[in-house]
């Protein structure tokens, strides 16, 4: 998509379109504002894309664009920053969830949220999700689980599934020598100040619209001060799972959504 | 107007911050520096600020580069485990050029080691101890009225410059209670206006904070840049204190606690009749080198006393450049040099 039409979104880019016929009227999908009109470094048939967009549509949708500061972390989303249009900083592998603290706590009025891959989230930066949550900080968490390490060569995430052949698990993971998938979003519902936590996927059409919904849900909470929000968003990785991106579409529901149960895990 | 207070140099370092403008700070417990975390913690109550105590050294360093992103003037402190911890954080703000001030009250090492004073960690503080080619503005106080006095003045820095600035202390400086005169008022607070910082980006493109860069040549004219700062620092922001160089035979050098012992012992030799002068090192990076250079030529002997096993006196060696011999003098694992031994020292080298 190289044409940009600015979204429908409320105030800025209104009849902006540049040599198109297209107008607020008949326009029924376009590319979000926040979403820079670039090409991106992912793999084909990789989730990240549909996740930036995701986020870039809330914004949009929710007119936020010029207050929203976003984290990116290390792993295959590391160049976010240079898709999304609105003020992003990088953060240490992991230490997302602190950086942002930071940021929300000196300004509480500006929208803060991070978005982590599962090395990021689940592994090196385990103490900072948990902590960050049971503060109850009003920030929102994009967790985007793929179950491997992509950026790196594929290896074994804290997420992979039992038996899955990564990098660093060439027979499979052994649960007796690797340990067990971490499911993240159940052990932060445990704590009071995780106010909202969602899993999603984005492996059909069908679940796009449900990932948007819980993004969009995982922001008001935020725009609403009603503090800590997350969504994971089980994502494929048809690079490294050695699969066409069809194949890797279907895995999600085959085996790696029976792992991770879809839904809401916890509202309040 | 100007008054005292008897407080220890942890809580006068604190009182520094909160003078100089500080709005965050978070930081994890350890010895010998609660006395700074507590304080701060209830002074931001006071004053409206943040006090995060944070999960870990790791996360309090990455919540300061967050604040620091967002444009307040922040802060975190700890002692020399929880320093060591902090380094990744430390490499990161120095490569994003974000200003902040970092607290070492040091204490003995290596390891877990104990919790009396030390002066082990200066290679660390001076020379990096995070990884990549990168400076740190560092102060050596050497009393409670200079804990807070530095303190202002690194946060000053550390916009001016935008680098992170270190305050390396000792566990002996910040327990230690002492009359702290307040000079400052907020009113004198000089900011800096901080385009950079992300604060949403309405009436500008965005801004983007970030220490990757991939493109060809992009990290090494990134690296350029933060040398030609490191260079000017080095031009404009040394600072020491002398004592007698222009009439000594022997010029004792100590930053720090171990400086005000060694003064004491330069003034019991000079009553003995031996010509002994003084070097202290107010900023170890940059380190003031030029002082050290024009003292070579007029002196016969240096000696270097430190809490370590010798750190500090390779940057002497350096500046002096082998015109004038340099001789040590050091006591590790928190053991504190007296007068006596820095007397004996000086009495057997001259």
């Amino acid at each position: 998509m190289k044409s940009r039409a600015k979204g429908k979104g409320k105030g800025k880019g209104k009849g902006k379109g540049k040599g198109h016929a297209l107008t607020e009227n008949n326009l029924i999908f376009a590319h979000p504002a926040s979403l820079r009109d670039v090409e991106n470094h992912y793999c084909a048939g990789c989730g990240h894309g549909i996740v930036h967009r995701l986020i870039c549509e809330a914004v949009d949708e929710f007119g936020i664009r010029e207050k929203t500061i976003g984290v990116a972390p290390v792993g295959c989303a590391v160049l976010a920053y240079d898709y999304w249009d609105f003020d992003v900083t990088e953060a240490a592998h992991g230490r997302t969830p602190a950086v942002a603290t930071g940021i929300k706590r000196v300004r509480p009025d500006n929208i803060v949220f991070t978005y982590q891959g599962d090395g990021d989230l689940a592994a090196i930066g385990t103490a900072e999700i948990i902590h960050t949550a049971n503060r109850g900080e009003n920030i929102t968490v994009i967790f985007v689980n793929n179950g491997v390490y992509g950026m790196t060569g594929g290896q074994m995430a804290p997420t992979t599934l039992a038996g899955q052949k990564t990098a660093t698990t060439i027979y499979g993971r052994s649960l007796k020598r690797d340990g067990y998938p971490i499911k993240i979003l159940e052990m932060l519902a445990v704590l009071p100040g995780a106010k909202y936590l969602e899993r999603v996927a984005v492996n059909s059409a069908h679940e796009v619209l449900r990932a948007k919904r819980a993004i969009k849900n995982a922001f008001k909470m935020q725009i609403d001060n009603k503090g800590f929000s997350m969504v994971e968003v089980l994502s494929m990785c048809p690079t490294y799972w050695e699969m066409t991106s069809i194949q890797a579409a279907k895995r999600i529901n085959d085996e790696v959504a029976t792992f991770y149960p879809l839904g809401v895990i916890k509202s309040c | 107007m100007a008054h005292k207070i008897l407080m220890c140099g942890n809580e006068a370092c604190g009182e520094g911050a909160i003078l100089a403008g500080c709005t965050f700070y978070a930081g994890y417990p350890i010895t010998p520096q609660n006395e700074l975390t507590a304080y701060i913690a209830k002074r931001m109550l006071e004053t409206g600020g943040v006090f995060i105590q944070a999960e870990s050294e790791l996360a309090a360093i990455n919540m300061v580069f967050g604040a620091s992103v967002a444009g307040a003037r922040a802060m975190t402190s700890s002692s020399s485990p929880g320093i060591s911890l902090k380094q990744e954080g430390i490499s990161y703000l120095a490569a994003c050029e974000l200003p902040c001030v970092i607290v070492n009250m040091q204490r003995g090492g290596p390891g877990l080691g104990n919790i009396a004073p030390s002066q082990a960690d200066y290679f660390q503080a001076v020379k990096g101890g995070g990884h990549g080619d990168y400076k740190l503005i560092v102060f050596a106080p050497s009393s409670a009225q200079e804990l807070l006095e530095f303190t202002y003045l690194a946060f000053e820095l550390a916009d001016k410059y935008r680098n992170p600035t270190f305050i390396l202390g000792d566990g002996l400086l910040g327990q230690m209670m002492e009359p702290v005169q307040i000079r400052y008022t907020n009113d004198d607070i000089r900011t800096t206006k901080k385009e950079w910082a992300l604060t949403g980006c309405k009436g500008r493109k965005p801004n983007v904070i970030k220490s990757l860069l991939l493109g060809e040549g992009e990290l090494e004219r990134h690296n350029q840049k933060l040398q030609e700062k490191y260079s000017s620092i080095k031009k404009i922001e040394q600072r020491a204190e002398a004592f007698y160089i222009k009439d000594s035979d022997i010029v004792v050098t100590a930053y720090g606690s171990v400086a005000r012992i060694a003064r004491s012992a330069m003034k019991k030799a000079r009553a003995k009749g031996i010509r002994v002068g003084m070097i202290r090192p107010i900023t170890l990076w940059p380190f003031p080198d030029r002082l050290f250079k024009e003292t070579a030529d007029r002196t016969e002997k240096f000696l270097v006393v430190e809490m370590s096993a010798g750190q500090m006196v390779e940057d002497v060696k350096l500046a002096v450049g082998g015109r004038t011999d340099v001789e040590f003098y050091g006591r590790m694992g928190g053991a504190i040099p007296t007068e006596e031994e820095i007397l004996e020292k000086i009495e057997s080298i001259i």
